[in-house]
């Protein structure tokens, strides 16, 4: 049983790291504001997400999980909006690069 | 042990980067950026070194308060940059000489102290029931660095009255010239409004748990002032005029709550901020909460910058 959740924890993270990876090479190889933004929301989405499912079973009882639960929401909240801002002002101003 | 040795290995010299482009990029506003980076940075840093009270002020302060209020200063010497001389070579070898003078200074003191230093920390952890604190780090800020901590956010107030007096004369107790968001625009007056509730829970949640887990006053009045401010950015609520009794009483609720269980316990302890045996961790909660709210409005303040407008 520990075994089998160490195992799902190891590869929640692994994939989890693997989209703050990709994320991060999208970030600064992608050409304009607009791709660089769409890189950038994986990595909170589904990077965070599978970093928090991973450590969910390692949570410190309920409460701990809930507590997990709730930062990759605030995250997700704050990210989608940060990002929908940004990217209004890019629209509006036009890229600059 | 050995990938977390190379993670802070790592971790260092990514510290070390940043902080050295802060001071080589080109632009105000760029260095700035990299200055929140290294602030969220050394919070990690300070989580390494199991300190998460540091950790979570640094985020909080280093990170967010600072970069905010260095961005507003950005904004306001870029219109001012056009029609003023550019600072010639030799201030600015100046400059850097002084920084790294002082740089040079603090690492020689870090580097060149005794072998064992000097600590109280096991005397703080075997006095720690006293206090009935269970957080190690409100005790040594709330009983017996009581003065520190009582001075420290008076400072606060005497930074604010340094930001108001920039006002111009007839704009005294106006209304603090922030830049709001100019468009009214539903994704950020969305995130206005469902955050707040939240947050305010976070901050009054970071308040009560200082006095057994990190947390404190600071931490949970910078949420409540990042709150604040996202409101008023949002165009909800406008930013309240610096002449209204609330905001004053607000202002200086916390310090003088402070002095006036300090004062008490010269006649209660006899000592000037002792605490009568077994009321600590009462008064000592009843400190942080008026600190928290005093806090609160003077960062506030504080990032919405001087009074502009006339109040109506």
């Amino acid at each position: 049983m520990n075994l089998a959740l160490d195992l799902f924890t190891v590869s929640a993270l692994s994939a989890g790291a693997l989209f703050f990876l990709a994320g991060t090479v999208g970030l600064i190889r992608f050409p304009d504001p607009l791709t660089r933004l769409h890189a950038l929301t994986k990595v909170d989405n589904l990077g965070l997400g599978l970093v928090v499912l991973g450590l969910l079973p390692h949570a410190n009882g309920p409460v701990g999980a809930l507590k997990l639960v709730s930062i990759w929401l605030l995250v997700q909240l704050s990210g989608a909006i940060v990002t929908q801002l940004i990217a209004g002002a890019v629209r509006e101003r036009g890229p600059r690069e | 042990m050995t990938i977390l040795f190379f993670a802070d290995v790592g971790l260092v010299l990514l510290v070390l980067a940043i902080g050295a482009s802060t001071i080589f990029v080109r632009k105000a506003f760029d260095a700035v950026i990299a200055f929140v980076v290294y602030g969220l940075l050394l919070a990690i840093v300070w989580v390494r070194l199991s300190a998460i009270d540091v950790a979570l002020t640094e985020a909080a302060i280093g990170g967010g308060m600072t970069g905010m209020l260095l961005l507003g200063a950005v904004a306001r010497l870029r219109s001012a940059e056009l029609d003023s001389p550019r600072i010639g070579l030799r201030v600015r070898l100046a400059a850097g000489f002084f920084c790294a003078l002082v740089a040079s200074c603090l690492a020689g003191a870090l580097l060149l102290s005794p072998k064992a230093i000097p600590t109280l920390a096991p005397a703080v952890m075997e006095n720690l029931v006293h206090t009935g604190l269970g957080n190690p780090v409100a005790g040594v800020l709330f009983a017996y660095r009581a003065l520190d901590t009582m001075l420290e956010k008076v400072v606060l107030l005497l930074a604010l009255l340094g930001v108001w007096s920039l006002a111009p004369n007839d704009a005294w107790n106006g209304i603090p010239g922030l830049r709001v968001y100019e468009r009214p625009s539903s994704t950020l007056t969305f995130l206005a409004q469902v955050l707040p509730p939240v947050g305010i829970v976070v901050g009054i949640y970071m308040c009560w748990v200082g006095a057994n887990e990190p947390g404190g006053a600071f931490q949970g009045g910078t949420i409540l002032a990042a709150m604040w401010l996202l409101v008023i950015v949002a165009r909800l609520e406008r930013a309240p005029s610096i002449g209204q009794p609330w905001l004053r009483i607000g202002l200086v609720v916390g310090p003088i709550t402070f002095l006036a269980v300090g004062l008490a316990g010269l006649v209660l302890a006899n000592a000037f901020l002792g605490y009568p045996p077994g009321y600590a961790k009462a008064l000592i909660v009843a400190i942080e909460v008026t600190l928290t709210i005093s806090i609160a409005v003077a960062l506030t303040m504080l990032a919405a910058g001087p009074p502009k407008q006339e109040q109506q």
